[in-house]
């Protein structure tokens, strides 16, 4: 993940002085109840609150202490609030410009769909199945399907990436986003989806994180947390009554010291910002989830479709070896094929020329074509022998064709050609019982590896065979292997034949491969993984991928690919990469990571916090419990005190962590717990008793007690 | 402490260890309804049985239907016992002519039976017929803890299964648990404790003139019959008031050994068969390994405790290196006491060999605090087993997310039902142990049934509840617990802890069996690893007992302190 983008700064005041300001608006407890814990903190303030006004009024009590508490409860509850709001900051800017570009919309309705007359109205009031045209400079005024006609369009506003891209009517470059612009020519579109939903309303509601609903962990945990609300408010509540058995009466804010420092506030205040940031790192790769349960579900993913070509290989296959029959050299062999590759302008024919000149060392031809197709070979010597061709004129030049299925040129009486094999072979007219062994043997090797052979001939002569082959991506393997460690099955997913399929699968290192794969089939495997209790993602981009993708858990669609994919995806990738499901899972992962983590470590927290103010709470009446206080705080109100504040200041020290997310290593489950089981739960025991000290110190040091 | 005293608590565990393979392998094969070797003899009794009851075998229920068997049996159980033990006036098999119990009392007790709890505000010799011992109480230790055993399996259903509507046949499940575990192992312990010393006769007390020319009553009755059963079905409910401490409950060092290897070993092996059921035995053993580390914790907290004695008295002059001896039984020291003393709350047997109340504060402590956990060390039969998948299934959710899945448990996703269900099945130990103990403390005429003066005495009220709601049934002593107040409460407590605590775990289990299990993978989060165990203790100290903490400081670790500190009270 080398080209991770980079989050803006924490520290950036354009984030945080709105950030302060949302902190206080979200106090408001009709929006605050969503959040039980916070909320729990928030009545308990109000409460601890009315005493310190008591205690000032009255002149009971000691207001100064009570003062105190109830102070660091509010900042408990708006550093809470914080953490969210600046969760939510960090997307507003992206927002904010999205929603420029969508304000001023207006759309050219088409009066009928065959002419060009059209009306001028808002595109606020367009209707699914409206036709609108749109010319070149004009944006795009909703989201929709191209009917007729092609224009290359900027989609920058929303992918980023400023080279234009080809929108035309059929086929699966037909769909278009509202908001982007056509460049050139025109086209029509019809209107696929209303306004107030479309791609780009629901990306400004993702990233400002309005729409935002719990996903299913979230309310699991939500659950979890509430439940030890409850516990504890049992715990302290019962205390009270516990406490007055011995003759101690406990004072409403010392209880409500103890019950905000037992219950979850940790977790309670950075829940929501670790969900909004884990979307939020999920649009800075350029990917549009549609809910954060699929986010989720990237963590959850067992297995992972892949598309063979472009995201495990290069899209085209490319020639990897030269392999001449007895008495031809390699070297004859290589300009052989690199001469009758010239009129090749196909990848694969530059593939060939590529490799001639590349790890052959031949040199490359100069080479001056007139228009004619006639032309003339300036110099084409390397290493001498039989291969050398001096400048020499050609005779003709003959380019790749679909239907022949070779190239090739003659010059000086030589007549080199390229191509599939039987072409060449009816080409050279050697008949089938003819061909020499040797050659057939390259044939048939190429082929058994998974690759495809193309034969070379001079004339009637063959010269020997090309090996052409899928290439697989430099580090996908690796890649592989890091999500096996994960526990993630990789299959590939390609229309070749099963022979190649499994020659490419090994040197990729997939576990499994579909071969020969329709829609109906990926549509199958992954009906059958699920029923196996896995879950699935994959990508795709055609409207033939749709139904795949809707019952893949995890269906990433690409934002080139038509509208039906996208909408059946839970996913899109802006960039178009099909490598990016690997990313998604891993963002899908840390998110639920960094909700764990720091769950464990608010937990583990606890510990510390009954050592300091239990023996606090009860020194006067059993002067003996000082031996609980194991910290040595220096009196009962510094220690509650102390941990109050340290409660609260543990949420802004770990807004970052929540924002940033855990760091996430492909090395497996359990090297991964016994990590961060160490790290967050050994370390959320130990912790607080060294920051609890270190309050208490600088408590006592300012005489605030 | 004395090396003597260790070797004698690892021949135990030893002894407790072997068996738990075989009789865990033998358990899952009665369950999952294959032969075994009692089939030739008791599979006609068991099928007279279901054609009797009107029962199809064959059946299986849903977890509604399960938990409505499992209630309605409680219920048909408590009618009758309380029916008993009212009436037992009029009924047969009453030598010594004992008189009805008055109705809170019978509310108690017939509660405390059928909840497996078998809290005794009662002197069972002074009080109980021997009809009333066999009939109603007898009975009870067998289907209390059959019951128990059903829950238990239904849960080991609902994991071992994929997308199950049903858990199995509440009904089946307990006859099975009757006729092949419970009765067949009882029959043996019940003779082998005949032979160590116990009596096992229907004749009435005999009547002894001491050397003084004193007139002394000594109690007997079907003894034997009633510990054995006592012991393997976690109950604890002794024939006689002072329970295992009695030499006629407990005469030897050997009984002794029989009695805790037989608390133990079923509900240890029950846990294997946990593992067997649900294909993965490594998991059984990690749960074993969680019980073990606490149990054996508890056993050296409390035998240290008591070996280092109480240092106000040592002030005095008395034998430091006698340790304290308070409460104890000289036939069995200070090793086999504590081993007992946390196994007994380890399990949910409650049944005692010394007096809890006599032990040192830290000593005291660990009973106490051994309840609290939910009693899963290994627990009562079967409600020990279930208690302890509840807490797994909060650790692998706290700590699940950590490997960056969503938390799953044996292949079976735990999502926000599983969740729900498993936070109320923990809310009821904390709110049932301080609500009812935090209202007794402030309530004067409750705080008059309090033997002790000082935080001892908050002790004894919390010991007693919390002893309640966890299903244990041992008593603090010193407490005068029949009264009105403590016999309702007592008895809600008992409810509480047995009753709204299965429900939501037969609604996870109702939850968890519909689900697909996942297969496990590299990225699933490993739950029978060393490392689980871990984290599974701390999670059991953490969210099972941390929010006793500042109860327990007011009472056992306050008199520790104090102790230390010269304070008496």
């Amino acid at each position: 993940m080398s080209s991770k983008p980079v989050a803006p700064s924490l520290l950036d005041p354009a984030i945080l002085l709105p950030a302060i300001k949302g902190a206080f608006v979200k106090l408001d407890p009709r929006q605050l109840v969503r959040n039980p814990v916070i909320f729990v903190t928030e009545v308990v303030a109000a409460v601890v609150t009315m005493f310190f006004i008591r205690d000032i009024t009255t002149g009971t009590g000691s207001p100064l202490f009570s003062g105190q508490i109830a102070a660091w409860l509010w900042f408990t509850v708006l550093f809470a609030t914080f953490a969210e709001a600046v969760a939510e900051g960090r997307g507003k800017a992206q927002a904010d410009s999205l929603r420029r570009t969508k304000s001023e919309l207006t759309a050219r309705k088409l009066v009928s769909a065959e002419g060009r007359e059209t009306q001028t109205i808002p595109a606020t009031s367009l209707k699914v199945g409206d036709i609108v045209l749109v010319e070149a400079g004009e944006l795009i005024p909703g989201d929709g399907e191209v009917v007729e006609g092609v224009a290359s369009v900027n989609e920058s506003a929303i992918t980023g990436e400023s080279a234009p891209v080809i929108r035309e009517s059929g086929g699966d470059r037909s769909a278009v986003t509202g908001g982007t612009q056509v460049l050139s020519d025109w086209i029509k579109v019809r209107i696929a989806v209303a306004p107030g939903n479309t791609f780009v309303d629901r990306m400004i509601a993702l990233i400002e994180g309005a729409q935002r609903q719990k996903t299913p962990n979230e309310i699991a945990l939500s659950i979890l947390l509430s439940g030890l609300t409850l516990i504890f408010l049992v715990a302290v509540v019962t205390l009270w009554g516990l406490a007055g058995y011995s003759g101690t009466v406990l004072s409403v804010t010392v209880l409500a010291a103890l019950l905000v420092t037992l219950i979850p506030t940790t977790i309670g205040g950075l829940l929501s910002a670790i969900g909004i940031a884990g979307m939020d790192r999920l649009v800075r790769f350029n990917v549009i989830a549609t809910s954060g349960r699929a986010v989720e579900a990237a963590g959850d993913v067992d297995t992972l479709l892949l598309d063979k070509t472009g995201t495990i290989t290069f899209g085209n296959r490319m020639a990897a070896d030269f392999m001449p029959v007895p008495g031809v050299t390699e070297a004859e062999l290589a300009d052989a094929a690199l001469l009758a590759s010239l009129a090749d302008e196909t990848p694969e024919g530059r593939s060939i020329a590529a490799l001639a000149t590349g790890e052959f060392g031949r040199q490359t031809p100069e080479v001056s074509l007139p228009a004619t197709g006639k032309g003339e070979v300036v110099a084409l010597a390397v290493g001498g022998g039989a291969s050398s061709v001096g400048a020499t004129r050609i005779d003709a030049v003959i380019p790749f064709a679909a239907e022949t299925r070779l190239s090739g040129v003659d010059f000086g009486g030589r007549r080199l050609r390229k191509g599939a094999v039987d072409s060449i072979l009816k080409f050279t007219g050697i008949r089938d019982e003819n061909v020499p062994n040797e050659f057939r043997r390259a044939v048939d090797q190429v082929a058994r590896t998974g690759g495809t052979p193309l034969a070379v001939a001079d004339g009637p002569r063959l010269l020997g065979v090309i090996h052409l082959k899928d290439v697989v991506k430099p580090g996908i393997k690796e890649r592989f292997a890091a999500l096996r460690a994960m526990g993630i099955r990789t299959v590939m997913v390609t229309g070749d034949n099963p022979v190649t399929a499994a020659a490419i699968a090994s040197e990729a290192g997939v576990d499994d491969f579909l071969a020969e794969a329709t829609p109906e089939d990926k549509l199958a495997y992954i009906r059958r993984e699920q029923q196996g209790g896995r879950l699935i993602a994959m990508c795709g981009d055609g409207t033939n991928d749709a139904p795949a993708l809707a019952q893949a858990d995890v269906g990433v669609a690409m934002q080139t690919g038509t509208q039906a994919a996208r909408e059946a995806a839970n996913m899109v990738d802006l960039d178009s990469s099909p490598t990016k499901l690997i990313e998604i899972v891993e963002i899908g992962k840390q998110l639920l990571m960094t909700r764990g983590s720091l769950t464990t470590f608010s937990i583990a927290n606890d510990v510390a916090k009954y050592f300091a103010i239990i023996p606090a709470l009860f020194i006067t009446t059993y002067p003996a419990l000082a031996a609980l206080n194991v910290m040595g705080l220096a009196s009962p109100q510094s220690a509650i005190l102390s941990a109050v504040i340290f409660n609260a200041l543990i949420i802004v020290a770990l807004i970052p962590l929540a924002l940033k997310g855990v760091k996430y290593r492909p090395v497996g489950a359990a090297a991964l717990l016994r990590r961060n089981l160490f790290v967050y739960g050994l370390g959320g025991i130990l912790l607080p008793f060294a920051g609890i000290k270190l309050v208490d110190l600088a408590v006592n040091a300012l005489n605030l007690v | 402490m004395s090396i003597i005293g260790w070797l004698q608590i690892s021949l135990l565990f030893i002894a407790v260890l072997i068996v738990i393979k075989p009789l865990g392998l033998y358990m899952a094969r009665v369950f999952s309804g294959e032969r075994n070797i009692f089939s030739p003899v008791l599979a006609p009794v068991e099928n007279g049985l279901y054609l009797a009851a009107g029962v199809d075998p064959k059946k299986e229920q849903g977890w509604l239907a399960y938990t409505m068997s499992m209630l309605a049996f409680s219920l048909a159980g408590f009618a009758s016992l309380y029916a008993i033990l009212r009436l037992q006036a009029y009924l047969p098999m009453n030598p010594q002519g004992f008189a009805g119990m008055p109705s809170d009392l019978a509310f108690n007790t017939a509660v405390s039976f059928v909840t497996n709890t078998n809290w005794q505000n009662y002197g069972g010799e002074t009080t109980l017929s021997h009809f009333s011992q066999m009939a109603g109480l007898t009975v009870h230790n067998f289907v209390s803890a059959a019951t128990g055993i059903a829950i238990a399996l239904a849960v080991t259903r609902a994991f071992a299964r994929s997308n199950a509507s049903t858990l199995g046949n509440f009904w089946v499940d307990l006859t099975r648990a009757t006729l092949y575990v419970l009765l067949p192992i009882a029959v043996v312990m019940a003779l082998a404790m005949v032979w160590t010393g116990l009596p096992q006769t229907f004749n009435a007390d005999l009547t002894a003139t001491t050397l003084e020319g004193a007139k002394q009553t000594i109690s007997l009755g079907p003894v034997a019959s009633q510990e054995a059963i006592k012991q393997l079905g976690t109950n604890g409910g002794g024939f006689f008031n002072v329970n295992a401490a009695h030499p006629f409950e407990n005469p030897t060092a050997f009984s002794n050994y029989l009695n805790i290897f037989a608390m133990l070993s079923i509900s240890a092996a029950l846990v294997y068969t946990f593992g067997q059921m649900v294909g993965n035995r490594r998991q059984g053993w990690a749960f074993i390994a969680v019980t073990a580390i606490l149990l054996i914790a508890g056993v050296a907290v409390i035998y240290w405790a008591e070996a280092q004695g109480n240092s106000i008295l040592t002030a005095f002059g008395l034998d430091a290196a006698q340790g304290n001896m308070e409460g104890k039984e000289v036939r069995f020291g200070q090793a086999m006491t504590a081993l007992y003393a946390a196994v007994t709350t380890g399990l949910s047997d409650g049944g005692v060999n010394g007096m809890h109340g006599s032990l040192t504060g830290l000593g005291g402590l660990v009973p106490m605090f051994l309840m609290q956990l939910g009693e899963v060390l290994p627990g009562g039969v079967g409600s020990g087993l279930y208690g302890m998948v509840v807490f797994a299934i909060l650790a692998v959710f706290v700590a699940g997310l950590m490997v960056g899945r969503t938390p799953e448990l044996l292949g079976k996703k735990i999502e926000s039902r599983e969740m729900k269900y498993a936070m109320f099945a923990v809310l009821i130990l904390p709110v049932t142990i301080l609500g009812f103990t935090a209202v007794s403390a402030m309530l004067p005429f409750a705080v008059a049934s309090v033997g002790t003066a000082g935080p001892h005495g908050l002790s004894e009220i919390l010991y007693a509840f919390t002893s309640a709601a966890g299903n244990n049934g041992s008593a603090f002593g010193g407490l005068t617990g029949n009264t009105p107040w403590y016999n309702t409460t007592l008895g809600l407590a008992m409810l509480l802890g047995r009753f709204a605590y299965a429900i939501p775990v037969m609604a996870i289990a109702g939850s968890i069996a519909v689900k697909t299990r996942v297969p496990a993978s590299k990225g699933t989060f490993p739950t029978d690893t060393p490392l689980f165990v871990g984290l599974l203790v701390g999670i059991i100290l953490i969210l099972g007992g941390l929010q006793f903490f500042p109860a327990l400081a007011l009472g056992p670790i306050v008199e520790h302190f104090s102790m230390l500190a010269g304070q008496t009270f």
